[in-house]
């Protein structure tokens, strides 16, 4: 499993003050904690980053490569600025990864990055209009998207089919519609298809102190679909891995010793499966 | 062979609420989809309340309007007109005119008028806010008080002022609405919470918030359909108290229910198209699970309860 330490995003105010700043400490401090937490690459996510992306992007490369021997996941809407963090990565550390292509036409030119800097890349499974229905129509538009990749010279062992997670807040049936999605994507190609997630959104809008529960327990319900990468906080899914048995025995229908830890995972994958309906307090019942 | 319909059978059961002390009126308590009593047990119709407001319902189109006319001005013969003229089953009391932007009575006033209307009817009395948060947390707690024990709904908690409300529904014997804003996981966490504090989840009436045909009604009928079969197929207890659709003050303020023939000729007579609306929306909520409605036509609410003669 490869973790994709997701904690340099725009989003978070501490990063972004940085990233405007261009103060090196902070995004270092995170890149190197992820890494020594166990994260196989680094997400760089600068958002849409209309204005300056490209030295913003070749900023964040450089500053991440030159304390972490990792490879960079260049997360950005921003063709040019993918170019340009594609130019300065060093792939002495392992290959980039492009955040993302998709079905949608204005996406397809990023195609050509990979192509052109041998980059592996995200083929994120939605359209132009409106998110999928389900793993049937996630699928198809995967096949899209693999379609395309071949016209435009990246091999099928670089692309990454992404299902998209959706918020389990106000999405919940998604959340079994992705696990299936993931099992599908792998039976469309010999080796199988490469899958990634964005797993954190799972529990966007979610009160805090659950969120990790959700995270680390729907990684592992992913994991054991088959799941190959994810975009994750590598601290929590160092935790997760070291409850993976439990949860397993929980999924085999066995008891385990710990009965808070108990209903805590019966509870959590009950809301994961939709064998009951989500709330903020679904611990408290 | 002879053909057996296939049935499907819940695990889950919607709880009966009992409201009222004199004449009382029951609903909820089914264990199948709705009117489904071929695949199990509906022991109760739908029970349909008439709205009545403490204050003079300038805003209601005429076609409702003028049915009221002659009793409008007093909240008490009003609700004594619904009961005694019109059958009403129960009785909605909107307390409008404590909104602050209407005439923004007191509490104390608001408590006066309750107590006023509980002496003049013997049927179940739902006492509404007016749906302004704030005031409705102090307005719908001297109005528990002022009817103690008489076992009435009291309405609407919502996320914002549930605490207070809640707690003076419990400590007075009342039934509690519980209002969310149409989505299904909010509505399940505030009756969540409300059961935190203590409060019987049987005596809590789940509002999802309605909406009229045209104006988002599917979103509502959505809603509710998913929050029935969680309490059914689940069995979820915190989806399983009865669901209340306040149809008549969603209904008749949009635009069909007030555009006249000559502005619209196309649409067809105005006081037809106003009866049929409420009647339609308040029919197709039924379907979708609603066991408590709140209507104003008297011609809507016969068509909807020869409606409901024809599905029992």
């Amino acid at each position: 499993m490869l973790i994709i330490g997701e904690k340099l995003s725009i989003i978070a105010k501490r990063v972004r003050e940085s990233m405007m700043k261009r103060d090196k400490g902070p995004i270092q401090e995170i890149a190197t904690r992820q890494w020594k937490e166990g994260s196989g690459m680094i997400d760089a996510n600068i958002g849409p980053a209309e204005d300056g992306g490209e030295e913003l992007m070749q900023w964040m490369v450089t500053t991440i490569q030159e304390v972490v021997p990792l490879p960079i996941c260049l997360d950005t809407t921003n063709y040019n600025a993918i170019e340009a963090g594609l130019k300065v990565h060093n792939n002495e550390w392992g290959r980039p990864l492009i955040n993302s292509t998709s079905n949608d036409p204005e996406r397809f030119p990023i195609l050509e990055l990979a192509a052109k800097y041998n980059s592996q890349i995200i083929g994120l499974t939605v359209g132009k209009g409106g998110l999928p229905a389900d793993a049937e129509e996630r699928a198809a538009i995967a096949a899209e998207i693999m379609a395309r990749a071949m016209e435009y010279g990246v091999p099928l062992e670089d692309i990454y089919l992404d299902p998209l997670v959706l918020q389990i807040a106000t999405s919940q049936d998604h959340a079994v519609k992705v696990i299936d999605s993931i099992k599908m994507f792998q039976e469309m190609n010999e080796p199988p298809m490469k899958t990634v997630v964005g797993l954190s959104n799972i529990s966007n809008g979610c009160p805090k102190h659950i969120r990790p529960i959700l995270n680390k327990y729907y990684f592992i319900m992913l994991m054991n679909a088959g799941l190959t990468a994810a975009i994750a906080d590598a601290h929590e899914m160092a935790e997760a891995m070291r409850e993976k048995k439990l949860v397993d025995d929980v999924l085999a229908g066995k008891t385990i010793d710990d009965p808070q830890k108990m209903a805590e995972i019966t509870k959590t994958l009950d809301v994961i499966m939709g064998k009951t309906l989500y709330a903020h307090s679904y611990l408290e019942m | 062979m002879a053909f057996a319909a296939p049935k499907e059978t819940f695990s889950g059961k919607v709880f009966e609420v009992i409201i009222g002390t004199d004449k009382t009126a029951v609903f909820g308590g089914e264990n199948v989809l709705s009117f489904h009593a071929f695949e199990g047990n509906v022991p109760h119709r739908p029970v349909i309340a008439y709205e009545v407001q403490d204050i003079v319902p300038d805003d209601w189109p005429e076609t409702v309007k003028k049915v009221y006319d002659s009793v409008s001005g007093d909240p008490v013969t009003w609700a004594k007109y619904c009961q005694d003229t019109l059958n009403a089953k129960a009785i909605a009391l909107r307390l409008l005119s404590t909104h602050p932007d209407r005439e923004n009575r007191s509490p104390e006033d608001a408590a006066k008028t309750v107590k006023d209307v509980l002496a003049a009817i013997n049927v179940p009395l739902i006492i509404l806010g007016s749906n302004h948060a704030e005031k409705d947390s102090s307005v719908l707690v001297a109005v528990s008080e002022a009817a103690k024990d008489k076992n009435c709904i009291i309405g609407k908690a919502q996320e914002g002022n549930y605490k207070t409300i809640a707690a003076a529904a419990m400590a007075n014997n009342h039934k509690l609405i519980a209002m969310s804003e149409l989505d299904i996981n909010l509505s399940k966490q505030l009756n969540i919470l409300i059961t935190q504090m203590g409060f019987d989840k049987e005596k809590l009436i789940t509002d999802p918030m309605c909406s009229a045909l045209g104006y988002g009604l599917e979103y509502t009928y959505s809603v509710m359909e998913r929050i029935r079969l969680a309490a059914l197929t689940q069995n979820d207890a915190t989806m399983q108290p009865p669901m209340l659709a306040d149809v008549g003050m969603y209904v008749w303020k949009i635009k069909e229910t007030q555009a006249s023939d000559a502005e619209l000729p196309l649409w067809g007579s105005l006081a037809e198209r106003g009866i049929t609306w409420e009647a339609v929306t308040a029919a197709s909520l039924l379907m979708s699970g609603a066991e408590l409605l709140i209507m104003r036509h008297p011609e809507a609410v016969k068509a909807v309860e020869k409606f409901i003669d024809e599905l029992m």
